[in-house]
């Protein structure tokens, strides 16, 4: 009885504890699939989807299947170019949505959520509308697809920079006048510092969002084919394991970058 | 940018080299869309003193001072330091500094560096050692490598006066920089702040709606209400000698009573107050005819039993009924209920002469002449009268 009661107890207290294991497995279940596949040998057969023997050839020759090493670089060219314009677009509208008064700033605050809101397919056709109806239907490529890709990250740095900047004491920037500073020096000895953190958060969102979007790009992308595209167009014949390798690494970079933001963090807060 | 160095520099040596220059403003007005903060205030605060804007909030002290620190630009009117105007002089080329009411300290700085920010920004040499010598001074030498968010109130309240001392501005602004301290420290950092000032001379112009705090420290307070400056003077004139309600009340408490100027003899105004005739010194009467308010500090109001001699050579009244006793320790707070429906304060010391009066107690209530001031009865009578919180 004695005992039934403890266990009940234990059961009670950990399954809290059970509860969350359980998200985390299904959350990462996923994941450890992608990387023991690109470890996986599946020369000898048509299946993909079963392991069949280890080796490290995947991962030597990373380029192998015909297409995908571009399709990859093509992703990071238009994801860093995409990244780098957005942040800088949207920065500068954070700027002057929180820090000037000006007729209309309420309804711009609430419409720049709306491309957040919209569904993708939704904007990304009328997106290749308004290429072709502009006669630039002949063209869609790698630029289209960066106008894209900047417009759809744009909402996304303005919201996050805003919220760091409204959260950000005007006083600080008038007590370093007050201290000397001209209008200059004050941006880069405290204003930028201080908001660096919200447009580095940006930078890397705006750079996820652009690295794996398919339904936008795919409709404006003409001839042109970024990674998600690749995969997309090879999973109709048999996913090479190679793609696995590609989704391994980009799993560990971002796994990197959250780990180091937190080290960072804590080594900050300690000093 | 280096001009702005050179410029600061420049008029830091001068200060050293010369006589302290005094801050004045002409007229100066700051004007919102909805309100006036600032209604032509004129005022001259010499070099070297350590002066008070006291007032309610919203009565645009605080705006006067951001004007002084070019924060905020003046709608009209002009501020000179010396024979320079500075008026719409960017903040960064006055040699004017602010310890802000929020301290408004770097987060991303460490002590040290806050501290070092305006030697930075004018090349100044030998900044570590200055600095070290400046927290030194505010005694956290030993937390030069922390962050603020890691300091307390205090703490951080004495980083921010560092922070702005150390350029040693010729004008020193303070923006109720103890407003967010508890009692005690803040006592002792009012004891320090004068301390400090008295120390390196500097003028220190110092924005608060603590009366007590305007007293213990300055040697000028200048009271503001509603965007005008109602009275000037040192803490004790301004206490004795109210010329406005707003300043008797707002100042300490005042007992305010309604008269009627019935003769002016000589040095005298002569006041019927309620059927009693009283008698106010000519110069601190602020009218000479007709009806008036009667003022006289609690402390200085006497009650005795009734029969009982008063030192009372004049002002002698009679009636009076204790409603309400408060022993506070040091002293003890009467109210009395005078004839004419009126209840009138009186704090009296606790020397021990004659035990407590009880509430009940049948008095007569007399005041020195000398005492008393009476001021022009279209004043509101209960303008600048502090709430209790």
């Amino acid at each position: 009885m004695n005992g039934l009661q403890r266990a009940g107890r234990w059961i009670g207290e950990h399954l809290v504890l059970a509860a969350g294991l359980l998200v985390l497995v299904y959350m990462f279940v996923p994941i450890a699939v992608v990387m023991l596949m690109s470890f996986n040998d599946n020369s000898e057969s048509r299946n993909v989807y079963a392991f069949r023997d280890f080796t490290w050839s995947n991962w030597a020759n990373p380029c192998k299947p015909d297409g995908m090493c571009e399709a990859v670089v093509r992703s990071i060219e238009i994801g860093l170019l995409a990244t780098l314009v957005a942040t800088l677009l949207g920065s500068l509208a954070a700027f002057a949505l929180v820090r000037h008064d000006f007729i209309g700033r309420s309804v711009a605050n609430t419409v720049i959520f709306l491309p957040m809101a919209s569904p993708e397919i939704v904007m990304g056709s009328s997106l290749l509308a308004l290429f072709v109806a502009g006669g630039f239907g002949g063209q869609l490529g790698f630029v289209t697809i960066f106008i894209a890709h900047v417009m759809f990250c744009l909402s996304f740095v303005i919201v996050t920079v805003k919220a760091r900047l409204s959260g950000l004491d005007q006083n600080l920037e008038q007590a370093a006048m007050d201290l000397y500073a001209s209008e200059w020096t004050t941006f880069w000895r405290i204003t930028f510092p201080l908001v660096f953190p919200g447009v580095a958060a940006a930078a890397l969102l705006s750079f996820s969002l652009s690295f794996d979007d398919f339904i936008i790009t795919n409709l404006n992308a003409g001839q042109t084919v970024t990674f998600p595209m690749f995969v997309w167009g090879v999973a109709q014949r048999g996913i090479p394991m190679q793609v696995n390798v590609v989704g391994t690494v980009m799993f560990l970079i971002s796994l990197f970058l959250v780990v180091g933001n937190m080290l960072v963090t804590r080594k900050r807060a300690a000093v | 940018m280096s001009l702005a160095a050179d410029g600061a520099a420049h008029r830091a040596s001068d200060r050293l080299q010369g006589e302290g220059r005094s801050l004045r403003l002409t007229a100066l007005t700051k004007e919102f869309a909805t309100f006036t903060a600032v209604r032509s205030l004129d005022l001259e605060i010499p070099a070297g003193t350590f002066f008070a804007l006291l007032g309610p909030s919203g009565c645009g002290k605080t705006t006067t001072l951001r004007m002084v620190a070019g924060l905020d630009t003046p709608t009209s009117g002009t501020i000179h330091l010396g024979a320079d105007e500075i008026t719409y002089e960017k903040p960064y080329r006055r040699p004017v500094n602010t310890v802000f009411q929020n301290y408004a300290l770097f987060p991303h700085l460490d002590i040290h560096e806050n501290v070092a920010f305006g030697l930075r920004r004018r090349k100044v040499k030998d900044v570590d050692k200055q600095v070290q010598e400046m927290l030194a001074l505010v005694e956290l030498e030993a937390q030069a490598r922390k962050k603020p968010p890691q300091m307390s109130g205090g703490q951080q309240q004495r980083v921010a006066l560092a922070r702005a001392l150390i350029n040693r501005p010729e004008v020193l602004l303070l923006d109720e920089p103890l407003g967010a301290l508890d009692l005690k420290l803040r006592r002792g950092m009012q004891i320090e702040l004068k301390r400090i000032q008295t120390e390196v001379g500097l003028t220190f112009v110092h924005v608060t709606h603590d009366q007590e705090e305007a007293m213990t420290m300055a040697d000028t307070i200048a009271v503001m209400n509603s965007g005008v400056i109602e009275q000037m003077g040192s803490p004790a004139e301004l206490y004795e000698n109210p010329r406005t309600t707003f300043v008797a009340n707002f100042l300490g408490q005042s007992n305010l009573i309604a008269g009627a100027v019935s003769s002016t003899d000589g040095d005298v105004v002569r006041v019927d107050m309620h059927g009693t005739q009283v008698s106010i010194l000519a110069d601190r009467a602020h009218v000479r005819s007709g009806d008036g308010w009667v003022g006289i500090r609690p402390e200085k109001v006497l009650v005795e039993p009734l029969g009982e001699p008063l030192d009372a050579p004049g002002n002698h009244l009679t009636g009076g009924v204790i409603t309400d006793v408060s022993f506070v320790g040091v002293s003890t707070q009467y109210l009395v209920m005078m004839p004419w429906g009126q209840e009138l304060m009186s704090f009296e010391q606790n020397t021990g002469r004659r035990p407590v009066l009880a509430t009940g107690t049948k008095v007569d209530v007399s005041w020195r002449p000398e005492f008393a001031f009476l001021l022009p009865a279209s004043q509101d009578v209960n303008a600048g009268v502090v709430e209790e919180s």
